[in-house]
């Protein structure tokens, strides 16, 4: 598996939307390789015959009668907002303008 | 014994002396609060809790005493006090997250633990510190500050429940909530002396936990003694349609386990790969110590081996990021949290975000979501993720054919006593190599309980013994544990708390405006 270099890392913080400092993303590519080299191991444990577990407890889909349940009013749903307006989320543009 | 005292004994001491009449909860709930004031704030003191909720736990308080003396049946625990994790929502008081991206969020709704808590009338004293959206094993990532573990200064009370677990150990609170995604309650507990339980995947419903890894969280309860956790375990479990995961089998037994008094021609097994090389010399003879005082209680011991779990840790911190990554993508500066604009350009939502998520979350979340997106990158899924997910199937098997041959498993909790704040922030590797004993049972959704196993040698600090059980077999932790801890105690005297040194109670705030109050008057009583 091929390390982790400070180009990949600027690309995932911009895919998880954290905006890095050129001294942030030198650091954090250093501390990332440590760490991914030390699972590396793990891609050799399992042999194509194991199957994945996704979830500890096996359960099969919860199903309920569709009728409305308790939920939040659209006031309380808007309690915590940095911004909001006519009951509504305010988000900042969505599009850059060109 | 005056209520002073009282603060040190069990949640189950206090509730019969509730029940009894010999102490009100306002007394009880009173004393907590003055203690909390005299051992918390400070540039030393111990920083268990992020917010105190004086008026609404008095308010309860002064509820129960009322109901009790109108002659109203009442829960068992009703009017004795508890702490709840910061990681958990609460109506009435804020819930940060130990994260500054919710600094003074006010949750719209409680989580079903704190429903439950409210309908047991239990008062609940406020919110314990962890490490940033749970994610440590210090409380040094917190974003408001480490806390201390009482039993040295100096030292990190373990994460991430660093907070409910010191909060226990300092006498501040007799109960506390956790949560437990790979150690976050047991770490804790082995390392402040206390005990805490994670128990079996879904036994405990999580809504209302902001989640970290949904497939590994888990909350459970933090007490001084195996019967409160039990106890505790009874009133938050139980089937709650509000989490998909939430099990169907009823929380009732447990305490009954803790009571039952004996383990004679239980099989337990010693894990092979969890102690030995990499392990403490002073955790290493405390634990021999606890296998011969079970061994003498008519247990038969017998080595077991695990032989993947030496992939746990490395499987974990692919699994966790990975869903911890996709959980944190709600903190979005729009929906709730704060909101940072970026120093210059234009201002898209996309780079508000940006500049939210890198000024409202700490080094060790960044670099929990850049590795957990690095994992689930395509052509990286199937080399990372997927191996880490078949390393769990391999975990689960290793599980299987040790409870074939045993009742229950043993290790250390955690390989160190507590090390010093500051000595492992800078290095994550060494961070993560605490919970190298307490990951496996997240990664089987089995349960895993911690008691104190006495004072390593070298350094005087306390060990953790940790038990597992077969899934949906909780009460064999409490069972066995138990019993492990009154032979314990009858070697020692008296509870292992008693050996920790007393912390300086002074007044949180100014002497002068403070004539009178409570907090100045347990100040006094101390002196």
């Amino acid at each position: 598996m091929a390390a982790i270099n400070r180009g990949q890392v600027a690309h995932l913080a911009q895919l998880a939307h954290i905006e890095m400092s050129d001294d942030e993303l030198d650091r954090m590519a250093k501390e990332l390789a440590v760490i991914v080299d030390s699972v590396k191991s793990v891609s050799e444990a399992a042999g194509a015959d194991v199957p994945a577990t996704s979830h500890p407890i096996p359960l099969t889909n919860v199903m309920r009668e569709d009728v409305v349940g308790h939920v939040l009013t659209a006031e309380e749903a808007l309690s915590g907002a940095p911004d909001s307006a006519d009951g509504r989320f305010k988000v900042p543009a969505i599009l850059e303008e060109s | 014994m005056t209520v002073h005292e009282l603060i040190r004994s069990s949640a189950a001491d206090m509730a019969a002396k509730l029940a009894a009449g010999d102490i009100t909860s306002v007394e009880l709930v009173q004393a907590h609060l003055d203690r909390i004031a005299a051992v918390d704030g400070g540039e030393r003191g111990v920083n268990a809790f992020l917010h105190v909720n004086a008026e609404e736990a008095l308010a309860v308080a002064a509820d129960v005493d009322a109901r009790r003396a109108a002659g109203e049946e009442l829960h068992e625990l009703a009017g004795v006090p508890i702490a709840v994790k910061d990681l958990i929502v609460t109506k009435g008081q804020p819930t940060t997250a130990g994260s500054k991206i919710l600094e003074g969020w006010m949750s719209p709704y409680d989580a079903t633990v704190v429903k439950k808590l409210r309908a047991a009338r239990m008062p609940i004293l406020g919110k314990t510190n962890l490490d940033e959206f749970a994610m440590g094993s210090s409380t040094e990532h917190s974003a408001y500050g480490p806390t201390r573990n009482p039993w040295d200064l100096d030292r990190i009370p373990g994460g991430s429940g660093g907070g409910s677990a010191a909060a226990v150990a300092a006498f501040e609170a007799p109960l506390a909530l956790g949560t437990d995604t790979g150690g976050s309650i047991r770490q804790p507990g082995a390392v402040t002396g206390t005990v805490g339980v994670k128990p079996t995947y879904g036994a405990v419903s999580r809504y209302g936990a902001i989640a970290m890894a949904s497939s590994l969280d888990q909350i459970g309860p933090v007490s001084r003694t195996v019967l409160d956790s039990a106890l505790l375990q009874e009133v938050i479990g139980g089937h709650d349609p509000q989490d998909s995961t939430s099990l169907t089998d009823p929380s009732t037994g447990l305490a009954d386990a803790a009571r039952l008094g004996n383990v004679a021609g239980m099989k337990i097994g010693i894990i092979k790969e969890l102690h030995g090389e990499g392990y403490q010399a002073g955790v290493e003879n405390r634990f021999n110590e606890s296998l011969e005082l079970l061994r003498g209680a008519g247990a038969e011991i017998v080595e077991v081996s695990c032989p993947n779990f030496g992939y746990a840790l490395g499987a974990y911190y692919l699994i966790m990021p990975s869903e911890a990554s996709s959980n944190l993508a709600k903190f979005d500066g729009v929906r709730f949290g704060m909101r940072a604009l970026p120093a210059e350009g234009p201002l898209t939502i996309e780079r508000v975000m940006a500049a939210t998520r890198a000024a409202g979350f700490g080094d060790e979340v960044k670099r929990r979501i850049i590795l957990g997106t690095y994992a689930l990158s395509a052509g990286y899924y199937d080399a990372y993720y997927g191996s880490a997910q078949k390393v769990r199937t391999l975990i689960q098997r290793d599980f299987a054919a040790a409870f074939e041959q045993v009742d229950v498993l043993i290790s250390p909790t955690a390989p160190t006593t507590a090390f010093k704040l500051g000595e492992k922030l800078n290095d994550p590797l060494a961070m993560y190599l605490n919970d190298v004993a307490t990951i496996p049972a997240n990664m089987a959704g089995v349960p895993g309980l911690t008691l104190p196993g006495g004072l390593a040698d070298e350094d005087g600090l306390p060990v953790g013994i940790q038990l597992l059980a077969p899934a949906r077999e909780d009460a064999r932790l409490y069972r066995v544990g138990a019993v492990l801890e009154s032979l314990l105690e009858a070697q020692w005297g008296g509870p292992i708390l008693d050996r920790a040194p007393s912390l300086a109670e002074t007044p949180a705030v100014e002497p002068v405006e403070t004539q009178g109050t409570a907090a100045t008057a347990a100040a006094k009583e101390a002196n």
